[in-house]
């Protein structure tokens, strides 16, 4: 039995995102977190913003129930407006950004406006947030999502956030920069674009078949030529993990 | 200087009309001046267009209680719960009404306010090509007319409030209002505003505002009315003053589920308090658990000019 949850892998898998000195976007919950374990191990000069106006470079050590919260405010490397925050994905300057979704489809748009028609939707998704605007001007898009039919789909209902939108030169097109999905992390694997757009499964999770994997997606998931495991954390990522989790929330 | 002091209660009656565009809150998760939220309710204010890029659980209870006919903005739910159960209850059913959704972005609606702030013809704004958000009718496409070859954007018009609300740590009688910590557009949304209600959890003596003027975040010749709330942020947290109620948020989302449970949330938490004062006596021993009892002050900065 491995010694590690598939929640603890998956934040592992995505703190390998972030490379060192880089400037991340960082959402809550989970990406908080993979945040704090790549700058204790690989990533020690990585910055992380928070929509809301505050930047940080050691994450706070407290439980974050929102990126305002008065613990992130503490201490934090700037306290400012959301312009000058977000003004930093359209100037170019943000390496890599992390969101979640409801659903996300083959060329990796997500949806979390509309579920069925926008005019008489079936569900009203809370929107986009910031979302949009990470998706569009990351250098580097890293998406998080349980794997289910449901939720991995042909084709959204509605962009809120672009990924390859129909593939090809269509992102090019649509006037977005280079970027888009350059992750998208399961909890049962990993899947990474090819030089279309298309979403291929990349690394299958450690006790997950790749079959497995291709029947929890809504479209047919072709896989990578390099198609492999992904690597369990290492000792040190989990203990830097344990060390920011000290109440165990993601065991 | 002119004394703009007033009761929550007065300010909303003689600055907030039925259909105006109002910005409450503008600093996504923190200073959220609840305590304005819960009075437009209690006086039935009707058809209002809520301006926000997130104003956690404040607009879902707005959509509920019907004083919303429209959205303009980038997020609506409870950010404990995820989805809005007034909000979807309105977007998919039209209980208690139907609601016009205008999609933003949050750095979109933020240049909005921006360029009402500053005058600005419109804003061009690049983070929302190849969204949906785009295709906002509102908003038009067009090429960067100093670009060599093909360079879209989306022009966003100016989005100019009727009302600003902020919550703000503390103000002088005068409305100048101090504010440290992220504060999301409170700054845009302030300055693009025809009218300005600032709600503080403290009136000092102006010659504490006066003593650090960078502090800042609307001066108070913007300001109408400015109201001693202390507790008027509740239940979201404000820098330096309050944690997060995060079990009130868990607790609304729960309740709000259907009409008939937010019904009675509205009643216990809204009507049956009626103001201000009794909620913050309703809450009562809560208050002291979320009360920031610590001190990290900031290094005093030195203005002398002799």
């Amino acid at each position: 039995m491995a010694d590690y949850s598939t929640q603890e892998l998956m934040i592992i898998a995505a703190a390998r995102e972030i490379r060192d000195g880089e400037i991340v976007f960082v959402g809550m919950r989970l990406p908080i977190t993979a945040y704090g374990v790549a700058r204790m191990t690989h990533a020690p000069n990585a910055v992380g913003m928070f929509e809301g106006g505050v930047v940080r470079y050691a994450p706070a050590a407290e439980t974050l129930y929102t990126m305002c919260d008065p613990a992130n405010q503490r201490n934090a490397a700037w306290t400012t407006g959301l312009l000058q925050v977000m003004g930093h994905l359209q100037a170019r300057k943000v390496d890599a950004g992390f969101i979640g979704g409801a659903e996300i489809d083959r060329f990796g748009n997500i949806n979390t406006s509309y579920i069925g028609d926008p005019a008489e939707p079936k569900v009203k998704l809370p929107g986009s947030g910031g979302a949009a605007d990470i998706a569009a001007m990351s250098k580097r898009l890293i998406a998080i999502m349980n794997h289910e039919k449901r939720r991995l789909v042909e084709r959204v209902d509605y962009v809120t956030s672009p990924g390859f939108l129909e593939g090809g030169s269509s992102r090019a097109d649509a006037g977005l920069p280079d970027g888009g999905p350059s992750a998208v992390i399961t909890d049962k694997a990993i899947l990474r674009p090819d030089a279309q757009g298309e979403l291929l499964l990349s690394s299958v999770h450690p006790g997950h078949s790749a079959e497995e994997v291709r029947e929890n997606t809504g479209w047919d998931l072709k896989f990578a030529p390099d198609m492999s495991e992904t690597p369990a954390p290492s000792a040190e990522e989990l203990a830097a993990l344990h060390q920011i989790d000290r109440d165990g929330f993601w065991r | 200087m002119t004394d703009k002091t007033t009761t929550l209660s007065d300010a909303i009656a003689s600055l907030v009309r039925d259909s105006d565009k109002v910005v409450l809150g503008a600093a996504l998760e923190t200073a959220i001046p609840f305590a304005a939220t819960y009075e437009l309710i209690r006086q039935g204010k009707r058809d209002l267009n809520m301006i926000a890029p997130i104003s956690d659980a404040s607009t879902d209870m707005l959509i509920g209680a019907g004083c919303v006919g429209a959205i303009t903005g980038a997020w609506v739910g409870n950010v404990s719960g995820g989805l809005g159960h007034n909000y979807r209850r309105a977007a998919e059913k039209g209980i208690p009404n139907k609601i016009v959704i205008n999609d933003y972005s949050n750095f979109s609606v933020g240049m909005a306010l921006f360029a009402a702030a500053y005058g600005m013809p419109y804003a061009p704004v690049r983070s929302i090509l190849g969204s949906g958000i785009a295709e906002n009718p509102t908003f038009k496409k067009a090429q960067n007319p100093f670009a060599e070859k093909d360079e879209p954007v989306v022009l966003v018009p100016p989005l100019k409030p009727d009302v600003t609300i902020l919550a703000v740590q503390r103000a002088d009688r005068g409305g100048n209002c101090h504010f440290w910590g992220s504060n999301g557009l409170c700054q845009e949304a302030g300055l693009a505003a025809e009218r300005v209600i600032i709600v503080a959890n403290e009136i000092v003596d102006d010659s504490v505002i006066a003593s650090d003027p960078s502090r800042i975040l609307v001066p108070g010749f913007r300001v109408d009315a400015v109201c001693e709330v202390p507790a008027g942020t509740h239940p979201s947290p404000l820098t330096g003053r309050w944690l997060r109620d995060s079990a009130f948020f868990n607790d609304y989302h729960a309740r709000s589920r259907d009409v008939d449970g937010f019904k009675a949330w509205l009643d216990e938490w809204v009507f049956d308090p009626g103001s201000p004062e009794a909620y913050t006596e309703k809450l009562g021993s809560r208050l002291d658990e979320l009360r920031i009892k610590g001190e990290q002050l900031a290094a005093p900065a030195n203005y002398a000019a002799e």
